[in-house]
């Protein structure tokens, strides 16, 4: 069996069926499996909005959980909410690479080094009867190794946190991967914001007074990804990010 | 039928992958600190090795023995793909916390073996089989090892609580070195030298003689 196997035609002739015959598999279980895919990550995205919002119940099902919670479009300029586009269809992340959607940052303003910013952000809002009891805002910046993709949570008046967590990042394990410790987490909520109008919130290296209700704890041994923290949360909550659009609700605007 | 039983179960104890041939050592290490996630890794490299070595015997005839090895890697990488796109599909959050593992099973050494030792000699039923056999060696040991490290380094079995923590108010303190990697050596090492010492043919021969210290005088 071994003479005409080895032939020029036949090893070709091999490859390339296998080639074939393998790429229709591995293409068509992809696109078999889309849809459930999708409705996993869908629900796995849902649970880090509730998570970051401290709302999350393991008990239940996220679907159910996350009907409490309306998603909408901010214009980031004005702070109006953009009705335009379906909320669910838009694609933030991809709307920042796009040149007609997005704006490029300055050096001085990009202090959370993420070059482009999408106009149009989404936001999360939980909703009781009137008034805006959460409102969960879509975060992200450089830290040491990568950009940090997370969400913040901040109570109904705008100016305390309810809570952070990130969703994606490669920090370093143990080190700046702590992020994701939920003790440092915890921290975070109930601190305020703003102060005089200005952000205020921050990360203090060696650790924050217990008092000091606009400090957390910077993360030990990981002084790039706390700065990185540091950098990005004072992004998001300034006028580049979504002040113009908190101010709105403070005011009753919306 | 005796030869069907040899091939399936010959791979668990008296030829385990792991513990007599040592191959597979890495993602052993990775995939063991929780019982539920080593359990399906072991149902992934079960169904991988045994696919592949079907198809590899299947086509084996075909094969021109210059672009084996290509051929062999495309068949285990393919059926790698698929096995994470199903995990991705039906089973998000172990396949979240396996990661990167399910697709370092294309270069986990017990598959490429086996394709290569076995199914490019025998039938496509009896590579199966042997596929089955030693997807399974692998598995009883990423089992035993998940079932001392959870217990031990979480108090836990399949995420259920066994021994109650101190955190939670119980009176066990939990073995962090368990939940990391280097733990898994150690049980690993434990397995292998147990399993010696019961099997003794297993034992190899010293592949050199220790000479004897030199005497003070003849120094």
């Amino acid at each position: 069996m071994s003479s005409n196997n080895e032939s020029i035609l036949k090893t070709i002739t091999v490859a390339l069926s296998l080639c074939l015959v393998c790429s229709v598999i591995v293409s068509a279980s992809a696109v078999i499996l889309r849809p459930e895919q999708a409705v996993n990550e869908k629900a796995n995205m849902q649970m880090n909005i509730l998570q970051a919002a401290g709302l999350f119940d393991p008990q239940q099902s996220v679907k159910a959980q996350f009907q409490a919670v309306t998603t909408r479009l901010v214009n980031l300029d004005t702070g109006e909410f953009v009705d335009e586009i379906d909320a669910d269809r838009y694609n933030q992340r991809k709307a920042s690479k796009n040149p007609s959607m997005n704006r490029v940052l300055s050096m001085e303003e990009d202090i959370a080094s993420i070059k482009r910013q999408a106009k149009i952000a989404k936001v999360y809002l939980v909703e009781n009867g009137e008034h805006i009891d959460k409102i969960i805002l879509p975060i992200h910046g450089y830290g040491l190794w990568s950009t940090l993709y997370g969400f913040m949570a901040l109570e109904g008046d705008g100016n305390t946190v309810a809570g952070l967590g990130f969703y994606e990042h490669a920090e370093t394990p143990g080190l700046g991967g702590e992020v994701d410790n939920p003790n440092w987490k915890k921290q975070w909520t109930g601190k305020q914001v703003y102060k005089d109008d200005k952000v205020a919130l921050r990360l203090v290296k060696g650790g924050a007074d217990r008092a000091d209700a606009y400090g957390v704890d910077a993360l030990a041994g990981a002084t790039l990804t706390s700065r990185g923290v540091d950098n990005l949360v004072k992004f998001w909550l300034s006028d580049s990010g979504f002040k113009p659009f908190l101010d709105k609700i403070k005011q009753g605007r919306i | 039928m005796a030869k069907t039983k040899e091939l399936l179960f010959d791979p668990v104890v008296n030829d385990n992958p792991i513990a007599l041939q040592v191959l597979g050592i890495c993602s052993a290490l990775a995939v063991t600190s929780s019982m539920s996630v080593a359990f399906v890794m072991s149902l992934a490299v079960i169904a991988v090795t045994a696919f592949s070595n079907l198809f590899v015997s299947v086509i084996r005839a075909q094969i021109p023995s210059s672009i084996r090895i290509i051929v062999q890697m495309t068949i285990i990488a393919s059926l790698v793909i698929v096995v994470d796109q199903i995990l991705k599909a039906f089973a998000y959050e172990i396949s979240k916390q396996l990661s990167v593992f399910v697709g370092l099973i294309i270069t986990n050494c017990i598959v490429m073996g086996r394709a290569e030792a076995f199914a490019m000699k025998n039938g496509p039923l009896d590579s199966f089989i042997d596929g089955i056999g030693n997807g399974m060696g692998y598995s009883a040991i990423l089992m035993i090892v998940g079932f001392v490290r959870e217990l031990f380094g979480s108090g836990t079995l399949f995420g259920i609580e066994v021994l109650t923590k101190v955190t939670e108010g119980g009176w066990y303190y939990t073995n962090g070195m368990m939940l990391l990697p280097p733990s898994a050596f150690f049980i690993i090492g434990f397995l292998i030298w147990g399993i010696r010492a019961w099997k003794t043919a297993q034992v190899e021969a010293d592949e050199f003689k220790i000479a004897p210290n030199s005497k003070a005088k003849e120094a």
